[in-house]
């Protein structure tokens, strides 16, 4: 009896202190970057004493730190509107409504996660070039918001397919029109699959760098990530490592904050409705 | 586009609404004209695209010019492309297996509820939420000599004698430093879709093989494993294609280096259309991507329903 015990309190303990040790572990990286930014460190911006420093040589490298930062706020901005409303209005078409090349679309859709994004950026550049759309913020919002089509139709399909249809059709019963149905009635009962498709369009778009580095050329339009690795591999001489982790942070933290704020309600209902639904 | 196609034969079951349903179906359509527009003109004109321009000439700027089969041709005598080939294959059986077994791993660890579960599922997928980019500058910091503290830490345990250069001492080096980065980026994601996967298992089928006597081995060989089947072919599909197309920790953590030793396929593409300016030779590597990614998608996708028909047999 007191052998079960003693060794039930041995696995509890070796569980604990393996799972600690492993947290620590990942979240070690995040800490660091937000100590080494902040710390003294000679030769970098912030060379005696912990302050700020690093955020204000931040602020004035290159094109400055608020010209990247909008360029980001503007991208993020656009794509997240952009792709909430294309994929509720898409849902809502899925869901509730059969017109000719229904599936065929859905199909479309989905096939955008199997073609590599390579495949599409080289032809992009050409594309947008012929738009007028090259090296532009909204072109690059357009292409980002492709790339967030499959995952946010998949996920607002399904949230409108989980809401009892007797519900729009008692609504038109009494005369409402099917966009009155959609606004009224059941955005509201859609919300968590919005914030989970606005969170992870933010989450893409706010740090995508591949994207922006090929369809956009000139520096004043560099969103903050590619500025960022613009200052690790174009520098001679020293790379000031410590700058670079003040813009690791400014990059990091409105992601870990907002996931952090919504992971609770809406990121967990995500993950169990939609990758079994 | 598909979805402004009305003139199609209406599926209406009844004929006492014929109109209703006509209109009910335009006004479908108009809601997914949206999405159609940005598929049709961001996607499959692309696709299209990528194609028609791998038969040309296609400088960066000047006029394209037909000249098939050069890119293709030319290919095969790229010697960085061969090297790139092969890099990327071992990256990604390496990565993949790595990755798997980590991250299986956690979602083992964190599969229960106790007290404290939640706080864990929470640091493992942390950094997850921060972009693959951000997370390769970090990385790139973090193991540095001037500023990183994993030389230091390593030399204070003994494990380490002189600091080591993670990034550029050498093609292993390199190597493993982008697969622990890459871990710790993508563990957490993976663990959560695997979760999922392990809590659809009913408890009942564990109680009753305990009761039969299994040992923890066996239970997870004969309940966990096989009902585990679709998804673990999920992780593993986007793993391994995640890993082919891998770009970022490349070309941001170790620069393709050192010696060209970590030049990825990506690389190549975005090296030859904005290096050598030649889109036309990009393009056709991009193709060439493509179709071996679906010939492998559809080769996985058989050998995963071979295998399900065998379970139910």
């Amino acid at each position: 009896m007191t052998r079960g015990v003693m060794s039930n309190r041995l696995a509890r303990g070796s569980y604990y202190t393996t799972m600690t040790a492993l947290a620590i572990l990942f979240l070690f990286p995040l800490v660091w970057a937000g100590w080494a930014s902040v710390k003294p460190t000679p030769g970098s911006g912030q060379p005696v004493g912990y302050g700020l420093g690093n955020f204000v040589k931040l602020m004035h490298y290159g094109q400055g730190l608020p010209t990247y930062l909008f360029n980001s706020i503007v991208i993020a901005t656009l794509t997240v509107t952009g792709t909430v409303v294309v994929s509720t209005l898409g849902g809502y078409a899925f869901a509730r409504f059969r017109f000719p090349g229904r599936d065929l679309l859905f199909l479309a859709i989905l096939a955008i996660l199997m073609v590599p994004y390579p495949t599409l950026l080289i032809p992009l550049y050409v594309l947008l070039g012929w738009l007028d759309l090259q090296n532009s913020l909204v072109g690059l919002a357009l292409v980002l918001m492709m790339f967030q089509l499959p995952f946010a139709t998949f996920i607002m399909r399904n949230s409108f397919e989980a809401i009892p249809r007797e519900l729009d059709e008692a609504a038109m019963v009494d005369g409402a029109t099917s966009f009155q149905v959609l606004t009224h009635i059941l955005l509201h009962g859609v919300r968590a699959g919005l914030v989970t498709v606005g969170l992870f369009a933010f989450l893409a778009s706010w740090s995508d760098f591949v994207v922006p580095l090929i369809l956009i050329s000139s520096a004043d339009r560099f969103p903050l990530p590619v500025a960022v690795v613009n200052m690790q591999q174009n520098v001679f001489g020293s790379i000031d490592y410590a700058v670079l982790e003040a813009g690791v942070v400014v990059l990091a933290v409105p992601c870990i904050l907002l996931f952090l704020i919504l992971q609770r309600g809406y990121v967990r209902g995500f993950m169990s409705g939609s990758l079994r639904g | 586009m598909v979805a402004s196609n009305t003139s199609a034969p209406s599926t209406a079951p009844a004929r006492a609404r014929p109109r209703w349903a006509a209109r009910r179906q335009q006004i479908g359509a108009a809601y997914a004209a949206p999405a159609a527009v940005i598929v049709g003109v961001f996607f499959l004109v692309p696709l299209v695209l990528v194609l028609w321009m791998s038969l040309h000439d296609w400088p960066l700027i000047g006029e394209p010019a037909f000249n098939l089969p050069a890119n293709y041709a030319a290919i095969g005598r790229n010697p960085l492309f061969a090297d790139a080939v092969a890099f990327t294959l071992k990256y990604t059986v390496i990565v993949t297996i790595v990755l798997f077994g980590s991250a299986f791993g956690l979602a083992l660890g964190v599969q229960h509820h106790r007290r404290g579960v939640g706080l864990f599922r929470t640091a493992f997928f942390l950094p997850g939420a921060v972009g693959f980019a951000t997370a390769s500058l970090l990385f790139y910091g973090l193991l540095s000599r001037d500023l990183g503290p994993v030389n230091p830490i390593l030399q204070a345990l003994g494990i380490l004698h002189r600091p080591v250069s993670w990034v550029g001492g050498s093609a292993n080096l390199a190597l493993g430093s982008s697969i622990g980065l890459v871990v710790w980026r993508f563990a957490g994601f993976n663990m959560l879709i695997l979760l999922n996967g392990l809590q659809a298992i009913p408890d009942d089928l564990y109680e009753a093989a305990r009761i039969d006597g299994a040992g923890r081995w066996q239970q997870f060989t004969a309940i966990t494993l096989p009902l585990m089947r679709s998804t673990i072919a999920l992780v593993l599909i986007v793993m391994i294609t995640g890993s082919l197309l891998a770009f970022d920790q490349f070309y941001i953590l170790t620069n393709g280096g050192p010696d060209n030793s970590t030049t990825s396929i990506v690389m190549v593409i975005v090296r030859e259309a904005f290096t050598r300016f030649d889109l036309g030779s990009a393009a056709a590597v991009s193709v060439v991507v493509l179709a071996a990614l679906i010939a492998l998608n559809v080769l996985q996708l058989q050998i995963l329903r071979r295998g399900d028909r065998h379970g139910d047999s």
